[in-house]
């Protein structure tokens, strides 16, 4: 039994739910996107970043995109705008900025 | 085909006991409270003799034990607990969390009143109040019937179209400590009839790990409710056939009520538990006094089964609900508000009447019965009551 695909992104009938609000799945959080409600979005600079991934270890909901040590982006789906990547990116570096957020699509 | 029963004398708290030891859960958490010591206290020396296999947890207090049941239900047990009044009370946010988690939880409840003032004799108001919880509840009349309620519990509460839990009620002190002759059925029928329970879902899957209890906001809530209240439409079905099949077993038959007389009645009385067996000499005797009067006693309070109780009572002249508890509504009490409901889209319907009675144990006997009968000739004579709402063998 898995929870129906539906039940993540969109709204899932009564009906289509399994009983008790029971979770099927283990380790779903992925497919849930939580990135839908940031008022400021990050906005990272490949030329600027030095790849010192203060931001990926600080990012607490593991939004920061890295591959072989170095990042390559932001997760939208799943940043929630907090912040905490700018703060923490060295200040001679800035390779972050927050941005007022206006719209969902990465 | 009915099986071999054996014939003993217990009381009303020792048969459900009895029962629990046939049932053999896996796990029984529970905190005495009177009237219901005796059930928790009898069961405990079934445990101490090695006569069921259940893990017994002594909880510290009623609120600890649900919460124990809650969690051996979800881990896949068969859990039981069983309490009384202010016990009930304690467990309250408990009782949502089985019913809201679809635990099939069964609870024998010996119904006490609630304080204050404090009080451990007989009424309904603990179980009445908990009638919004989501449990299943049924009321029993005698020894037997708790008996044979608590059994049909388990299988309806563990049927896959139900999974709710149920309370089973009997009347504190009046059934629970009154000795009675019963018949019971073997411990192998029993374990027969209720099979090996299987766990819809459990949390000790570990190829199957899951979360049980997370939130639902805005988004979900609604749905997991519409879900609960799809299960308790769908309870009855499965309550009539458990009945059916505990009928084939036992010769005794059960249903969503009991009628007596009620047939030629134009008048009717709905009483809950003991007082039905009060109401049964009541009924010989007006009808022997030229009143056509019949009795409904009412076992399956939820779901309430309203579209059967209209099929018997349309074309009764005027209905007597019974309340052995005060809702303080100001509509009257709980039954009796249900009951109205029940027949609102009928263009023609009984009158009714209610009368709240018991409250704290007072006791109802023949003499108040009288003046329900005499309240009801007036009515057929004057074509409507004159009081709605009476306290019946209360000092006013
Ligand atoms: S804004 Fe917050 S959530 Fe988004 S990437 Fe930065 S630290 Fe992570
Ligand atoms: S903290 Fe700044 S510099 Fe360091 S990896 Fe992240 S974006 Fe690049």
């Amino acid at each position: 039994m898995r929870m129906p695909a539906k039940v993540y992104n969109e709204l899932a009938a009564s009906s289509e739910l399994p009983p008790a609000g029971v979770i099927l799945d283990p380790g779903n959080a992925e497919q849930y996107q939580t990135g839908d409600w940031r008022s400021e979005r990050p906005v990272w600079n490949a030329e600027a970043c030095i790849h010192c991934l203060r931001c990926w270890v600080y990012c607490p909901e593991g939004a920061v995109r890295v591959e072989n040590g170095r990042v390559t982006g932001i997760d939208y789906d799943h940043c929630k705008g907090c912040g905490i990547c700018a703060h923490e990116c060295p200040p001679k570096t800035q390779a972050i900025v927050m941005t007022r957020e206006t719209g969902r699509s990465a | 085909m009915a099986v071999k029963m054996t014939r003993m004398t217990l009381t009303g708290n020792q048969a459900v006991a009895l029962a629990m030891k046939q049932i053999n859960p896996d796990v029984v958490a529970a905190y005495p409270i009177t009237p219901q010591t005796e059930v928790v206290q009898t069961f405990s020396e079934y445990v101490a003799n090695g006569e069921v296999v259940t893990e017994f947890v002594t909880a510290e207090s009623e609120h600890s034990a649900m919460s124990a049941a809650i969690g051996a239900a979800a881990a896949g047990a068969r859990a039981m607990t069983a309490t009384s009044s202010q016990g009930l009370a304690l467990m309250w946010e408990m009782l949502y969390i089985a019913s809201s988690y679809r635990l099939p939880i069964v609870m024998p409840v010996v119904n006490r009143a609630l304080s204050g003032p404090i009080n451990i004799h007989c009424d309904h108001s603990d179980a009445m109040g908990a009638r919004d919880a989501g449990w299943i509840q049924l009321y029993s009349e005698n020894p037997q019937e708790a008996y044979d309620n608590l059994i049909q519990a388990v299988r309806i509460a563990e049927d896959r179209r139900v999974l709710l839990p149920v309370m089973v009620c009997q009347d504190g002190f009046i059934t629970s400590h009154g000795l009675e002759n019963l018949e019971v059925l073997d411990d192998a029928v029993v374990r027969e009839f209720l099979g090996e329970y299987r766990a819809a879902i459990t949390l000790l899957d570990k190829d199957r790990p899951i979360t049980m209890g997370p939130l639902a906001l805005q988004d979900y809530y609604f749905e997991f409710k519409v879900q609960q209240a799809e299960a308790m439409r769908r309870a009855p079905e499965v309550i009539e056939e458990v009945g059916q099949a505990f009928g084939q077993l036992s010769s005794r038959q059960y249903g969503f009520f009991e009628t007596y007389q009620l047939e030629d009645a134009e008048a009717a009385i709905v009483a809950l538990g003991s007082t039905a067996g009060t109401a049964r000499v009541a009924v010989d005797r007006l009808r022997r006094d030229g009143l056509k009067v019949g009795l409904l006693k009412l076992r399956v309070f939820r779901p309430f089964p309203a579209t059967r109780l209209v099929e018997v009572l349309t074309g009764k002249a005027v209905v007597a609900v019974l309340d052995r508890a005060e809702s303080l509504s100001g509509m009257g009490g709980p039954v009796f508000t249900e009951f109205r409901s029940a027949f609102y889209d009928l263009s023609s319907r009984p009158l009714f009447v209610n009368y709240i009675y018991g409250l704290g144990g007072r006791d109802i006997g023949l003499d108040e019965f009288h003046r329900v009968g005499s309240d009801l000739r007036k009515i057929l004579a004057e074509g409507k009551p004159r009081q709605i709402i009476s306290y019946l063998g209360a000092r006013l």
